[in-house]
């Protein structure tokens, strides 16, 4: 599929996607005089959490089950080898033979992002050079952390009274304390490294030419979950205690829909539930994916343990040596070499 | 399943640490701003639905304008002038007297702390009974 096909297509998606609830709960009140609040405020909500857990849980039991038989030793740094092969704490750490190598390949790789740290571009000269590249693993160390600092500062809709973390990673959020209501940075940054993952795969005509629908359906989703909060945080401003006794509604399982809550709620609320519904039929499952990386979470001790491959059919063995204590007699009777000689009559007795 | 004791203590942890809410409420119940209105004064300088959603962006507009602009005069929605006062006239004894009654209801439960008593001084209110009383 090409790119224009694929952005009209995961464009489309979202527009409908916008359309659904502006149309259900703006207009069906005014022309038919139906409420669908109680559809797009309590059943869609619980609905796309169930999918989320069940998709997730059902996805990593299916990953689980595929047996992992050979360690992939596809590492940067020199194997364990001989005492006089250096094998120093780079080494360690980048081709650990030791669960504590492990863990920290892992953390890095989790919460730094290390393998995207190393992209590489290749460029063509008198000869042929690989230059670090790092706007990639910028823009996504600065989109998942500020999505996650977003999603903790929803913590203030769905908890009551605040956990103590929620005010502290405001306060350090809203840290530069300029228009009102505070901006907090973590909104315009979030914005800000999506543009740049969009952008990468439009301008750049090698990632324009592999971008499927399903690399920019979940970027214009997030944008436009993120474009539909703070519209309603800092521009045409929502009703934050109604809001408030609805998802404290939903998380108490006691589903209220109180008055005034304005559409564009509803368009945010309905947009994060296909997020959550669409989360683990998609790309977006690398959440868990990445703790089950096969090249990450291994020890490189091929040469230390015997890893036996779990789906080896049993051999029955015949040893040499069985085999010449069956025939033994037959062949020294025929001339033939045996390692171990016959008995003597004497033995036998 | 191969390592399954690790990934379900894996998956265990996701779940309980994306279902955070759901066990941090449960048993609590959530209380509902409870805010007293004033009983002399039946009008606001706007409508209550503009007061709602936007009174702090009104306040912010009469900061500005009393303290970079001099201007102290507000001309409200329905032509009545009002000074442009948090303490005088937002919080005056006719109208929201008490702070804990009225602001810090909907403050406290959305966890919204407004920078305005950085710079005006609170309110002092009698404490509503006394502690031996509170059963």
């Amino acid at each position: 599929m090409n790119a224009i096909a694929s952005l009209i297509l995961s464009g489309g998606a979202i527009s409908m996607l916008v359309a659904i609830p502006f149309l259900a709960v703006w207009a069906l009140p005014y022309v038919y005089g139906i409420h669908l609040e109680w559809l797009f405020g309590i059943v869609i909500p619980y609905v796309a959490v169930i999918i989320f857990f069940v998709g997730i849980v059902y996805r990593v039991v299916q990953w689980a089950k595929c047996p992992v038989p050979f360690r992939i030793p596809s590492t940067c740094a020199q194997q364990k080898s001989l005492p006089w092969i250096k094998y120093g704490y780079a080494e360690k750490l980048d081709n650990p033979i030791s669960t504590a190598g492990v863990v920290g390949r892992m953390i890095l790789e989790v919460l730094c992002f290390r393998s995207l740290f190393r992209n590489t571009r290749m460029e063509f000269g008198t000869d042929i050079k690989y230059k670090s590249a790092k706007w990639l693993w910028l823009a996504a160390i600065v989109f998942h952390y500020s999505f996650l600092i977003v999603l903790i500062r929803h913590l203030r809709f769905f908890t009551e009274p605040m956990p103590f973390f929620v005010p502290i990673i405001e306060k350090v959020d809203g840290f530069f304390q300029f228009f009102l209501p505070v901006v907090y940075q973590s909104g315009p940054l979030l914005g800000a490294a999506l543009t740049f993952l969009l952008l990468r795969r439009l301008l750049d005509p090698k990632m324009r030419y592999i971008s499927l629908p399903a690399d920019y359906f979940p970027l214009f989703l997030i944008l436009t979950i993120a474009g539909t909060g703070i519209l309603m945080r800092y521009v045409l401003k929502a009703d934050v205690v109604s809001i408030k006794e609805l998802t404290m509604g939903l998380v108490s399982f006691r589903p209220v829909i109180p008055e005034g809550i304005s559409v564009l709620f509803y368009i945010h609320l309905f947009l994060v539930s296909v997020l959550f519904a669409y989360f683990p039929f998609s790309k977006l499952m690398h959440m868990a994916g990445v703790f089950l990386s096969p090249t990450r979470n291994l020890s490189n001790n091929t040469r230390i343990v015997r890893h036996i491959n779990p789906w080896n059919p049993t051999v029955k063995l015949h040893t040499y040596e069985a085999y010449e204590d069956d025939f033994r007699e037959k062949m020294i009777g025929a001339g033939l070499p045996v390692e171990k000689q016959a008995a003597s009559p004497a033995d036998k007795e | 399943m191969y390592d399954g004791g690790k990934i379900i203590t894996g998956v265990i942890i996701g779940l309980v640490l994306m279902t955070f809410p759901i066990w941090y409420t449960s048993g609590r119940a959530a209380k509902k701003p409870d805010i007293k209105l004033p009983v002399k004064e039946k009008q606001c300088v706007e409508p209550k639905d503009y007061m709602r959603k936007k009174h702090m962006q009104l306040l912010d507009l009469w900061r500005d304008s009393v303290v970079r602009v001099a201007q102290r005069s507000y001309v409200a929605f329905n032509g009545a002038k009002y000074d442009m006062s948090l303490q005088n006239t937002c919080i005056s004894a006719d109208c929201h007297a008490k702070k804990t009654e009225f602001c810090d209801e909907c403050h406290n439960y959305t966890g919204v702390v407004p920078t305005c008593w950085d710079c005006h001084i609170e309110p002092k209110e009698e404490p509503k009974e006394k502690p031996e009383e509170k059963h």
